[in-house]
C-alpha cells in the first residue's frame, strides 16, 4: 500500500508527511472560518440592530432556489465522501467519476446562483445597477448588500473548488496520483469542499430562513 | 579559539553555495535562502518607511511646519504607518530569522511546506509593490487604520490600491504561520519535545496562531471596505443605518493581535539572547513558554481599549480595560524571568545580549505606559496624543525592531558564517539606545501636555520638544545605518565565525556556520532540556 508514497522533502516517514498534510488543511480551514466568521458576526450585529429590516430584506430572497441550492451541495458532498472513500480502496475511476459528479452538482448550483442574481437583479436588489427597489433605501439595503459579498465570496470559492475538484480527478484518472498511495490529493481536494459546503450551510438560514 | 585556522565559509560546503544563479536564490525551497529574501526585502521596505518618518520629523521640526503641506502630511504618515506595519513590522522576525531558525533549532531539514514558504514571498513582494506603486503614486491620507466613512466617502488617493496590497500581504503571513504551525507539530527531532523547545520556537507558535487566527478578520474588514469604495455597496453607511464603529471593531480584532504579531517573536528573540548572554538556564521555563500562548490568547479580547472614547458602552469599556491590565502580567513574567536569568550569570556584553537588554528596557517603559492607556480615565485625557504615538514606539520601535536587530547580532554569524566588528555592534546598541529615547521620551511629554497626533503644526510652546525629538530621530538614523555598514563589511572580511561563536546552546549551534543545505549531517537525538548550561563544549569549538 505504502509503495507509491513519495516522500516530499522534509520528510522522514509516510504518516508524519500525511499528518502534516492533513493538519496544513486544517489550519488553513480555520483562516477560512474566521474569513467567513467576520462576515457572519456582522450580519448578527446588524439584525440585532435593526431586526424588522433585516427580516423585510430577508423576506425578499429567493427561498427555493436557496433550499434547492442547499440539497444540491449536501449531495455534492455526499458525491465527494464516496469519492475519498473510493480512493481509499484505490479505485481510479470511482474516485474520478464520483468527483465528477460532485463538479457536475457545483455548475448546477453556480447556474441557479446566477438565475438567483439575474431575479434579484430584476427585483431591483442589486447595488449600483438596476432600478433600486424602495426596500434598497433603508436599513434592509445593509442586509442586502451583506448576502451579495456573502454569496459572491462563497460562489467564488465555489469556483475555486471546482478548480481543485477537477485537478485532482485529472491526476488520479491520468496515473500521475497512484490510489491509494497517494489518495490524500483527494482527500486534501475533498476537505475544502466540504468546507465550502458547510459555510452555504450557515449562509443559508442566515440570509434566507429567518424572514421572520 | 581553536589554534587551527576555520575554514572560511567559502570553502565549506553551505546553503550558500549550493548554487550562484538567480534561479537557485528565486526558485529555492530552502528556508534559509527564502529567509535571506525575506531580509533583502523587509530592508528595503524599512527604508521606504523611513523616509515617511524624517518627513514626519522634518515638518515638525517648526510650529508652523514648511515642509509640506497638510495633505502631504497626512500622506507621509500614512505612508510611514502603512509600510512600517504590514511590510517591516509584521514580517520583520518571524519571516526572516523564524524561517531561517525554527527548523534548526528543531532539528528538522526544512519547514513543513517549502514550496509554500517561497510562495509566499512572492505574494508578500507582490503585495508590496502593489502598496509601493499606490503610495508613491500619489499616497492615501486616511492613516493606516482606514477608518469609514472617512476612507470609504471622502478619502481621495489610492485607498483601494493600498487594501489591495495589504490583503494581498496578508496572505503570505497566513501562509507563513500555518508552516510554523505544522512545522512545529510534526518535524520535531526525536527527543525534541514540546518541553525542550527554546523559547524562540515557542514564542513563535504562538505567532503563529496569531497570524492565521487574525489575519482572515483583516482580510474580509478590507474586502468589505474595498465593497464600500469601489462598487459603492452600503456595509458601515451611517444615512441608511449602518455602523462605521463596526469597521473598527472589525479592524481592531485584527490589529490588535497584530501588535502581539510584532512583540513576541522579538520576546523569543529576548529569551534567546538573555540566556545565551548569561551562560545560564532560563529562568521559569514554562513560565515563559505559556506566558507566550497567553499573550497571544488574551491578545485577542483587548482590541476595544483602542475605542474607549469612540462612544461605546461604559460596560464594554470596563471589560476591556480589566483584560488589557490582564496582558501586562505575562508580559511582566517575561521581564521579571529575563531579569532572574542575568542574575548571577556569566554576564558578558557582547552587541546581541546589549539589544536584549535594551529591549527589556524600552519594552517595560512602554508597557508601563500601556498600564496607563488601558485606565479608562487616563486614556480620556491622553487618546489620540504623543503619549499614544510615544508608547506604541516603545513597544515596536524600543521592543520589536531592537528584538530584530539583536536577532540579526546574534545570528549573523550562524546565517553568513562571518563575524562583524563586535566594537562596532556595541557601539550601535548604544546609540539606539540613547537616539531612541531621545526620539520617543519626549513624545510622551508632548503627548501628556496635550499635543494630539496626527497635526502638521502645533502651538509654539512645544517647538523644544519637537525639536529634540526630531534629533534623536537623526542620532536613530546613524545608529540604523552602522549595522548595515559593517555587516556589509563582514560578508567579505569578517573572520570566520566558526560553529558556535557565542558558547550558546541550541541545535543551531551544531551546524556549521553557515549550515549545510539540509541542515544537519543526521537529524539529531535531543536527550536534554533546553539552555543546557554550562555546555560541556569550549567556547568557539568547531
Amino acid at each position: 500500500m505504502s509503495e507509491y508514497v513519495t516522500l516530499r522533502e522534509p520528510y522522514a516517514a509516510r504518516r508524519q508527511q500525511s499528518d502534516a498534510d492533513f493538519l496544513g488543511m486544517y489550519v488553513f480551514l480555520a483562516t477560512e472560518a474566521m474569513l467567513f466568521g467576520a462576515l457572519m458576526c456582522l450580519t448578527f450585529l446588524y439584525r440585532t440592530q435593526h431586526p424588522q429590516a433585516s427580516a423585510l430584506a430577508a423576506q425578499h430572497m429567493q427561498l427555493w432556489i436557496g433550499a434547492a441550492n442547499t440539497g444540491i451541495l449536501l449531495t455534492s458532498s455526499l458525491f465527494v465522501a464516496l469519492g475519498v472513500l473510493a480512493a481509499r480502496h484505490g479505485q481510479r475511476r470511482t474516485t474520478a467519476g464520483m468527483l465528477a459528479g460532485a463538479m457536475a452538482l457545483g455548475v448546477v448550483f453556480l447556474t441557479l446562483k446566477g438565475i438567483e442574481y439575474g431575479l434579484d437583479y430584476r427585483d431591483g436588489l442589486m447595488p449600483v445597477i438596476g432600478h433600486p427597489s424602495p426596500v434598497r433605501q433603508g436599513p434592509a439595503g445593509l442586509f442586502i448588500d451583506l448576502y451579495f459579498v456573502a454569496t459572491a465570496l462563497h460562489a467564488l470559492h465555489m469556483i475555486v473548488g471546482l478548480v481543485v475538484l477537477g485537478t485532482a480527478a485529472t491526476l488520479v484518472l491520468r496515473g500521475a496520483k497512484r490510489l491509494p498511495g497517494q489518495a490524500v490529493v483527494v482527500e486534501m481536494s475533498g476537505l475544502y469542499w466540504h468546507f465550502v459546503d458547510v459555510v452555504w450551510v450557515f449562509l443559508f438560514p442566515i440570509f434566507y430562513l429567518a424572514r421572520g | 579559539m581553536t589554534a587551527l585556522p576555520l575554514q572560511t565559509p567559502e570553502e565549506r560546503v553551505s546553503y550558500l553555495n549550493a548554487g550562484h544563479t538567480l534561479r537557485s536564490w528565486f526558485l529555492t525551497t530552502d528556508h534559509k535562502r527564502i529567509a535571506i529574501l525575506y531580509l533583502v526585502a523587509i530592508t528595503g521596505f524599512f527604508a521606504v518607511a523611513a523616509v515617511g518618518a524624517a518627513l514626519i520629523r522634518l515638518q515638525l521640526m517648526t510650529p508652523t511646519g514648511e515642509l509640506l503641506s497638510h495633505e502631504g502630511y497626512n500622506r507621509a504618515f500614512t505612508l510611514h504607518g502603512v509600510v512600517m506595519v504590514w511590510f517591516f513590522l509584521i514580517p520583520s522576525i518571524p519571516n526572516t530569522f523564524g524561517n531561517f531558525l525554527i527548523p534548526l533549532m528543531i532539528g528538522a531539514k526544512d519547514l513543513a511546506f517549502p514550496r509554500l514558504n517561497l510562495a509566499s514571498w512572492y505574494i508578500f513582494v507582490g503585495g508590496g509593490i502593489f502598496t509601493l506603486y499606490a503610495l508613491i503614486a500619489g499616497g492615501v491620507d486616511t492613516g493606516w487604520t482606514f477608518y469609514t466613512p472617512l476612507s470609504t466617502m471622502y478619502a481621495n488617493g489610492h485607498v483601494l490600491a493600498v487594501i489591495a496590497g495589504i490583503t494581498i500581504a496578508g496572505f503570505s503571513s497566513i501562509l507563513t504561520g500555518l508552516n510554523f504551525i505544522v512545522t512545529v507539530h510534526k518535524l520535531r527531532a526525536p527527543g525534541m519535545t514540546w518541553g525542550r523547545l527554546p523559547l524562540f520556537v515557542w514564542s513563535h507558535y504562538a505567532t503563529s496562531v496569531i497570524l492565521v487566527l487574525a489575519t482572515p478578520v483583516l482580510a474580509m474588514t478590507l474586502i468589505l471596505l474595498f465593497a464600500e469604495r469601489a462598487l459603492r455597496l452600503a456595509i458601515f453607511d451611517p444615512s441608511i443605518g449602518g455602523d462605521p464603529l463596526l469597521f473598527q471593531h472589525l479592524f481592531w480584532f485584527y490589529s490588535h493581535p497584530a501588535v502581539y504579531i510584532m512583540i513576541l517573536p522579538a520576546m523569543g528573540v529576548v529569551s534567546e539572547l538573555v540566556t545565551a548572554g548569561a551562560r545560564k538556564r532560563v529562568f521559569g521555563y514554562w513560565f515563559v513558554a505559556c506566558a507566550s500562548l497567553a499573550i497571544a490568547g488574551v491578545g485577542f479580547l483587548v482590541w476595544g481599549h483602542h475605542m474607549f472614547v469612540s462612544g461605546q458602552s461604559p460596560y464594554a469599556g470596563a471589560i476591556f480595560s480589566f483584560l488589557s491590565l490582564a496582558v501586562a502580567v505575562p508580559s511582566a513574567v517575561k521581564v521579571y524571568n529575563w531579569t532572574a536569568t542575568l542574575y548571577k550569570g556569566e554576564v558578558v556584553l557582547d552587541p546581541p545580549l546589549l539589544y536584549g537588554m535594551a529591549f527589556v528596557g524600552l519594552f517595560t517603559i512602554g508597557g508601563l505606559s500601556g498600564l496607563m492607556l488601558a485606565l479608562l480615565a487616563i486614556d480620556e485625557h491622553v487618546h489620540d496624543t504623543y503619549f499614544v504615538v510615544a508608547h506604541f514606539h516603545y513597544i515596536m520601535v524600543g521592543g520589536a525592531v531592537s528584538g530584530f536587530l539583536g536577532a540579526a547580532h546574534f545570528w549573523w554569524p550562524k546565517i553568513t558564517g562571518r563575524m562583524y566588528p563586535l566594537v562596532w555592534g556595541r557601539i550601535s546598541a548604544g546609540l539606539i539606545f540613547l537616539g531612541f529615547n531621545l526620539t520617543f521620551f519626549p513624545q510622551y511629554l508632548l503627548g501628556y501636555l496635550g499635543m494630539p497626533r496626527r497635526y502638521p503644526t502645533y502651538p509654539p510652546e512645544f517647538q523644544a520638544l519637537n525639536v529634540l525629538s526630531s534629533a534623536g530621530a537623526s542620532v536613530l538614523f546613524v545608529a540604523y545605518v552602522l549595522p548595515l555598514v559593517y555587516f556589509t563589511w563582514s560578508l567579505r572580511n569578517g573572520r570566520a565565525a566558526g560553529a558556535n561563536p557565542w558558547g550558546a546552546s541550541g541545535l543551531e549551534w551544531t551546524t556549521p556556520s553557515p549550515p549545510p543545505k539540509h541542515n544537519f549531517e543526521q537529524i539529531p537525538v535531543v536527550d536534554r532540556p533546553a539552555y543546557d548550561y554550562p555546555l560541556t563544549r569550549a567556547r568557539g569549538d568547531e
